[in-house]
């Protein structure tokens, strides 16, 4: 039998889903355990039961300074920022997108300096927003905006354009006006591709939101795991990457699976 | 009524002539067919006629008076794809120009407009043979059957005009002549006046009541360009020792069919569409 033609089955998919993160798993823990057994104060690969320990410190256990659980005051500081970005991101991807795709006259006027301003390295803004706006929530807000809005504008706008003619042309000869054009046929069809562009959207989000973290804050993932990298303590960091990587196939799983509730004809309107 | 008339129209795309002047004129509830090769220029004809073309030169006029230059309410339209909104379920697709008419703000109805609308909807369905099927979405039903979803939605809004590119090229034999039993039914019990292209000859003598064949008479490649179809009723020698002329033919079909007579004058396509048609046998979904 060929190749191509094998497949696995339902058990065989999931062993098989489940077998790189177990090599990871046992890789991690034979490189941890040899470590540790030539040196027991290692600190580059510690053993689960550090890391255990340290995230019962993090995320259990009151700071003594500030009376604080300073992971769960690190997520929270994180996603809200993040969300709240990623909410004005989509906002405006929806208006500027579709008034792009659907009518030449703005599509004329403000697709090229999106194009154009879509090559900006966002990171490079990251100075200029910092002057501008002060170091405090504004700037980083600002700064996954710009990262992710002008990227999902375009693709909104594109994906307007990608509308069959067909159904723009038979939409004016039901006698719809252009903003009932807008409203009823292109922008519900938007919205599912939309959540697709989203969910493409989180990886760079996440990205701005630590590098700015990284820089200046008082509070969030990314602040944390940069701040205790001063004292080498992988057992804070690792755990702290394994949970912004969670909460991040969280997002994409919320968004795919609101993709399928919310927006039934989707799946058979894309296949077709 | 309402006749349309090509007025000396041309179409050109830069240098590329399409169609030569075109003198046209379609008698009110007449079923046109227009047929001819690829690339003739007969979707270019429907598309002016739709008013998504301007004619380059030369006017086209509907019920006398000169069309506008987009899409309107008066002429209802089915393509061969995508002539309906994949996010909406049969009935909101039937219903929504009724929406569309009637709610400018939001395109939406509700109460009891909604209903009446709704109640409108489903006797069209029914009438062509979609009963049953209200609540699926498009990409649930068969081809078959998302062309008499086309159908209905365009009749719902009641054109005086429908244009049909080719509405039934991706149909099954079969299928195909059910769906032209029931477009036969809407033309001969609307006031409704029918363009359709198509690829098929048999199809358009079958349905027509007069056939339009696009031809191109200048076909070496370097008077391509240059010439396009026209309409005019010469022969073959004269036109080829005429600049700019052409033997695009025009047939009266035998025997002479004609549209019932309205029961109430000229009253709106859809409303008086009472047919007794048995639900569609091809409501397999695909795939």
């Amino acid at each position: 039998m060929r190749l191509i033609n094998i497949k696995p089955d339902r058990t065989w998919t999931f062993a098989l889903a489940v077998l790189p993160f177990l090599a990871l798993l046992v890789a991690y823990l034979m490189g941890s355990a040899m470590r540790l057994a030539e040196n027991p104060n290692d600190k580059l690969l510690p053993g689960f039961g550090a890391m255990a320990e340290a995230v019962k410190h993090m995320a259990l256990q009151p700071d003594p300074r500030s009376g604080i659980y300073l992971m769960w005051n690190d997520t929270l500081s994180s996603l809200s920022l993040l969300l709240t970005a990623l909410a004005v991101s989509t906002l405006i991807a929806l208006v500027v997108g579709i008034l792009i795709g659907l009518l030449p006259l703005v599509g004329a006027t403000f697709g090229p300096v999106v194009a154009v301003a879509s090559m900006v390295p966002p990171l490079a803004l990251l100075p200029i927003l910092f002057i501008i706006m002060g170091l405090g929530d504004a700037a980083k807000i600002a700064l996954i905006v710009i990262g992710t809005a002008l990227k999902l504008v375009r693709d909104v706008a594109l994906r307007v354009k990608d509308l069959p003619r067909e159904q723009i042309i038979k939409a004016q000869t039901l006698g719809a006006s252009t903003w009932q054009i807008g409203t009823r046929v292109v922008l519900p069809q938007m919205l599912p591709r939309l959540i697709d562009a989203v969910r493409l959207e989180l990886g760079p989000a996440w990205l701005f939101l630590i590098a700015a973290e990284a820089i200046a804050a008082d509070a969030g993932l990314g602040y944390r795991i940069f701040l205790v990298r001063r004292y080498l303590a992988m057992d804070v960091i690792i755990p702290y990457v394994i949970w912004i990587t969670l909460l991040a196939f969280l997002m994409d799983l919320a968004l795919r699976l609101l993709q399928q509730k919310a927006f039934p004809w989707f799946a058979g309107a894309r296949a077709a | 009524m309402t006749a349309i008339v090509f007025d000396k129209v041309w179409k050109e795309y830069g240098d590329h002539v399409v169609l030569e002047r075109i003198e046209l004129s379609i008698a009110p509830r007449s079923f046109v067919a227009l047929v001819g090769p690829s690339g003739c220029g007969k979707t270019t004809f429907l598309r002016m006629l739709l008013g998504e073309e301007k004619p380059t030169r030369g006017q086209i006029l509907v019920g006398g008076v000169p069309l506008k230059a987009e899409p309107g309410a008066d002429r209802g339209v089915v393509f061969q794809r995508y002539s309906v909104f994949p996010h909406l379920t049969v009935l909101q697709n039937v219903i929504i120009g009724r929406e569309f008419e009637e709610s400018p703000l939001l395109g939406k109805l509700f109460g009891f407009r909604r209903r009446e609308a709704e109640a409108e909807a489903r006797k069209l369905l029914d009438a062509v043979g979609l009963k049953g099927h209200e609540d699926k979405y498009p990409a649930a039903l068969s081809g078959g059957m998302q062309q008499r979803l086309a159908l209905a939605q365009a009749l719902n809004r009641k054109p005086k005009i429908l244009l049909l590119d080719e509405p039934f090229g991706a149909l099954d034999p079969g299928i195909r002549a059910d769906i032209h039993v029931l477009i036969r039914r809407i033309w001969n019990e609307n006031d409704l006046t029918v363009v359709m292209v198509t690829h098929d000859l048999s199809e358009a003598f079958r349905l027509g009541t007069r056939v339009i064949a696009f031809e191109r008479p200048r076909n070496r490649p370097e008077e391509l360009e240059r010439y396009g179809a026209t309409l005019d009723d010469v022969s073959v020698a004269e036109a080829l020792s005429k600049a700019g002329a052409s033997v695009t033919r025009d047939f009266d079909v035998w025997p002479k069919k004609v549209a019932a007579a309205l029961p109430n004058g000229a009253a709106g396509a859809g409303a008086q569409l009472d047919l007794k048609l048995a639900p569609a046998n091809d409501s397999q979904a695909p795939g």
